[in-house]
């Protein structure tokens, strides 16, 4: 009775020959991880005989997939941060002002005279200052306004709200509209960061969006939180407008349509602005560092919409100034001393070689859509992280070593046999962790190490039930073949608990945690597969070789 | 010849001083309640906020000293621990800064680090950041929302499928040995003060899945036993099963064990926290498997004959195979 089909055993064979195929990188781990590195950063910048050489150093048609390894193990720089969305609300009322302004203008002898009282948390807030009776139509007037935006629940929905409070129209965006905003600029931020970082040159950081508003930015190596909270705190809006006057009253009186704006570099001084911009970084299509009268520079390239604006407000504004915006600062305002034409320019400030750098790959990437808030920092020394992970393989192998031994002493062959399997379940583990790209942090080792603890549990059961059966006296075939029957359902209750209780850890938990409940639950996965039917096998194997009369386990 | 850690043929009587037992458990709960609620836990910045330096130096750590470098920069509430580790160098002497979070910020401003670091090099100029860990106090109380929802939902989830797979009494005694396991464990964390952080979390919902799996073969048993043996008595029933499963019982909690000890021993200090929860998990699940969960099922009674399907036991699932 004791037989298991040959299918299966093949099927056995080949799950573990592929597991044990998967895992293979990870013994070869830098140089399968210098052949990965190489290709990504072929594909980025293109190749040079040092890449080539490490890509060749590991054969194409072998698995390259090895299990990373999280902050914590190698060390590096990691940022949760916030997107201020509310941001994104207020600069769209303030372009929109514009419009609603020319509107109700346009209807002044009905509607009377009006005046913008704010525009504040997104919304903008009008008197009528003359003739409040008229509110209602005012209200019309601003919603024929509105543009149709996709709602939630699909059809189509107004992209503002109008309300009246008293005489004041109270005009913010619906929150079909916030929603499309908020996917929109979530993706433009990941955009933005991701180029950030790419232009600084680090090596595979990982760019998530968490939740609805949040970005995880993380970097390996010898980086620190503060490189990256300097690349990533400034939101490099870039916009040129005319200069009205400069001032140096931190108080000056600005009419509707201006702005006052500090000068960058010199204290106390103020710029009048008209608040309209000429060309903004948007229309930007590449920013370099330069060096303009031997001082460091940033020159920048306008796309030819851009160009055009620019070269026609240049051609009719000679001799005005005007003025470069930098984030809410002016950074310079020259005097335009001929049209320019060729869509490109430069701006020179009191800027060092790596401000000026810095500042190039800013405007390059583009400006983001709103600014951010740091949440969540870590930063982990890489010899933390090397202490770190050779303990944890110390401590794997010593607990390996410790489980085998006591098995071994406690079963005798069948302690072999399950030992064997162990092994197997250590490096499916491996293979899996590898085959789907996850993060192995050191909460994760702990994962493994507890794994090998309880994988043991599972053969555990099945030889004690087996010994009980010889008990009853049965011959072994018959003994061995129920107790792998009457194990089972303990066996499986047992594990799915478990499991349930990785899942768990899984969705609610975060990073470390994450890592933990992964390698548990992988644990559990193969730890299940190799006690019914690695052991199994073993012991179906030794059994119709040896044929014993008794056995003892 | 064999190692045998249990007996081949036991015959223990667990439920002569079950009372006993039950007594010292719910005691030992008590004393847990009181001293979570007359000094709480050490919570870790995880919980509330704040900025975690780990830092090295050449020289021992004098924390006093340390405390009155730092004190100036009015930080308020600084706490400073020397952390050892047989694996350390002699020259390696690490401590662990923690400051409370800032007022009217997130995540601490570098500078606060580089001031910390500074002040500290001047009593010992080869002191280095090692690592830093800042959390905003948004994100600490959503953790700790979080936190507490895994470790209910877990037990629920775990109460449905006890009671699926076999009764309500079974899912109310393994339900009852699984709070006891994890009040047990925050009430060490709370009498020690031992750093309560995240990864302690994922170390309780890791014994409530190892006090389970325990219990759960135990369970198994008694189901199987209660077919088998018709005319015995349930308590007799218990007995039998718990003292054929205790070889069994012994022998993975001794893995485990030796597992968990090598990782606590030997695997660094960083994680020695979650690995002293989980060593001190597995010992109280144990127990409890056998001393609170079979105890509370010998005191709640069970349905006798499993031989054919009932109706009014409503479970489909109970029958199941797997």
């Amino acid at each position: 009775m004791l037989q298991i089909e040959v299918w299966q055993r093949v099927m056995i064979w080949l799950v573990i020959a592929f597991g044990a195929l998967l895992a293979m990188p990870n013994a070869f781990y830098t140089t399968v991880d210098a052949h990965n590195t190489a290709l990504t950063q072929i594909e980025r910048n293109g190749t040079t005989p040092e890449l080539e050489a490490d890509v060749a150093a590991w054969p194409d048609y072998l698995p390259s997939g090895i299990v990373n390894l999280g902050l914590d193990l190698r060390g590096g720089a990691s940022l949760l941060t916030e997107i201020q969305l509310e941001d994104v609300y207020q600069s769209r009322m303030v372009g929109f002002w514009q419009e609603v302004f020319q509107a109700l203008n346009a209807e002044r002898p009905n509607i009377g005279t009006f005046r913008r009282q704010s525009i504040e948390n997104g919304e903008i807030r009008v008197r009528l200052t003359e003739r409040p009776d008229q509110i209602e139509r005012a209200m019309e007037i601003v919603r024929g306004l509105s543009r149709p935006t996709l709602s939630l629940t699909g059809g189509p929905s107004s992209d503002i709200e109008v309300r009246a409070e008293g005489d004041v129209i109270v005009i913010g965006l619906s929150e079909a509209e916030k929603q499309q905003i908020d996917d929109l600029t979530m993706q433009q931020s990941l955009e933005v960061i991701r180029r950030r970082i790419d232009a600084y040159g680090t090596r595979e950081p990982t760019i998530q969006r968490q939740g609805d508003d949040r970005i995880l930015v993380q970097v390996p190596g010898d980086v620190s939180t503060d490189d990256l909270e300097s690349l990533l705190s400034r939101t490099a809006r870039l916009s040129f407008h005319p200069v009205v006057r400069s001032t140096s009253d931190p108080q000056a009186r600005v009419s509707v349509g201006q702005l006052l704006l500090p000068d960058a570099e010199r204290e106390g001084a103020f710029y009048i602005l008209e608040e309209r911009e000429v060309v903004s970084g948007q229309d930007l299509v590449d920013s370099r560092p330069t060096f303009q009268d031997g001082r460091p520079a940033v020159n920048f390239r306008f796309n030819s919409a851009g160009g055009a604006i620019f070269g026609r407000h240049t051609a009719e504004n000679i001799g005005a100034l005007f003025a470069i915006v930098l984030d809410g600062e002016v950074i310079s305002a020259p005097r335009i001393q001929t049209a320019i034409t060729g869509g490109s320019g430069v701006i020179t400030g009191e800027f060092t070689l790596q401000e000026s750098a810095e500042l190039a790959i800013l405007l390059r990437s583009g400006a983001l859509p709103a600014g951010l808030d740091v949440l969540q920092k870590q930063d982990v020394g890489p010899d933390l992280g090397e202490d770190s992970i050779n303990a944890g393989r110390i401590a794997c192998i010593v607990a390996f070593i410790a489980v085998l031994v006591f098995m071994f002493l406690s079963y005798g062959r069948f302690g072999l046999f399950a030992n064997v399997a162990l092994i197997i379940n250590v490096i499916l583990i491996f293979g899996l962790l590898s085959l789907i790209g996850a993060t192995l942090t050191l909460p994760g080792i702990a994962g493994i190490v507890l794994t090998i603890g309880m994988a043991v549990d599972a053969n555990v059961l099945i030889f004690e039930r087996i010994k009980e059966e010889l008990k009853s006296s049965k011959g072994p075939a018959r003994a061995i073949e129920l107790g792998y029957e009457r194990a089972l359902s303990a066996i499986i209750d047992a594990n799915i608990t478990t499991f349930i209780t990785a899942l768990i850890l899984y969705v609610m938990g975060s990073g470390p945690v994450r890592g933990f409940a992964i390698t548990l639950g992988l644990g559990i996965i193969t730890s299940v597969f190799t006690a019914i039917f690695v052991t199994r096998l073993f012991v179906v194997m030794w059994f119709e070789y040896r044929r014993p009369k008794t056995i003892e386990v | 010849m064999r190692l045998r850690l249990v007996p081949k043929e036991t015959s223990f009587d667990f439920f002569n001083r079950s009372r006993l037992w039950l007594g010292i458990s719910a005691f030992l709960m008590g004393l847990a309640f009181v001293s979570f609620f007359l000094q709480g836990l050490n919570y870790g910045i995880d919980f509330r906020g704040g900025t975690t330096i780990r830092t090295v130096a050449e020289q021992p750590i004098d924390v006093g000293a340390y405390r009155d470098a730092i004190s100036p920069l009015n930080l308020g509430d600084v706490s400073i621990v020397e952390i050892q580790d047989p694996q350390f160098a002699a020259n390696e002497n690490v401590a662990s800064v923690t400051i409370g979070a800032q007022e009217g910020e997130e995540a601490a401003d570098s500078t606060v680090v580089q001031d910390v670091i500074a002040a500290l090099q001047t009593i010992d100029p080869t002191a280095r950041v090692q690592a830093v860990e800042s959390i905003g106090p948004a994100i600490s109380a959503e953790l700790v929302r979080t936190a507490a929802i895994a470790v209910l939902l877990a037990i629920f989830a775990v109460l449905v499928y006890i009671w699926l797979r076999f009764e309500w009494q079974f899912a109310l005694g393994a339900v009852a040995a699984l709070v006891h396991d994890v009040v047990l464990t925050i009430g060490i964390f709370s009498e020690l003060q031992i750093q309560f952080d995240l990864p302690i979390i994922a170390a309780l919902l890791t014994i409530v899945g190892y006090s389970l799996n325990d219990t759960v073969v135990v369970f198994d048993r008694v189901r199987e036993n209660l077919r088998k043996y018709k005319k015995k008595e349930l308590k007799d029933v218990l007995n039998i099963s718990i003292n054929e499963t205790l070889s069994r019982t012994v022998m993975t909690s001794v893995t485990t064990l030796l597992a968990l000890i090598s990782l606590y021993v030997l695997g660094g200090d960083v994680i020695r926290g979650f690995v002293f929860a989980m060593i001190w998990g597995v010992i109280v699940g144990t127990y409890s498997s056998v001393f609170v969960a079979s105890a509370i099922l010998l005191a709640l009674g069970v349905k006798r004959d499993w031989s054919k399907p009932d109706n009014n036991a409503g479970n489909q699932f109970a029958n199941v195979d797997a």
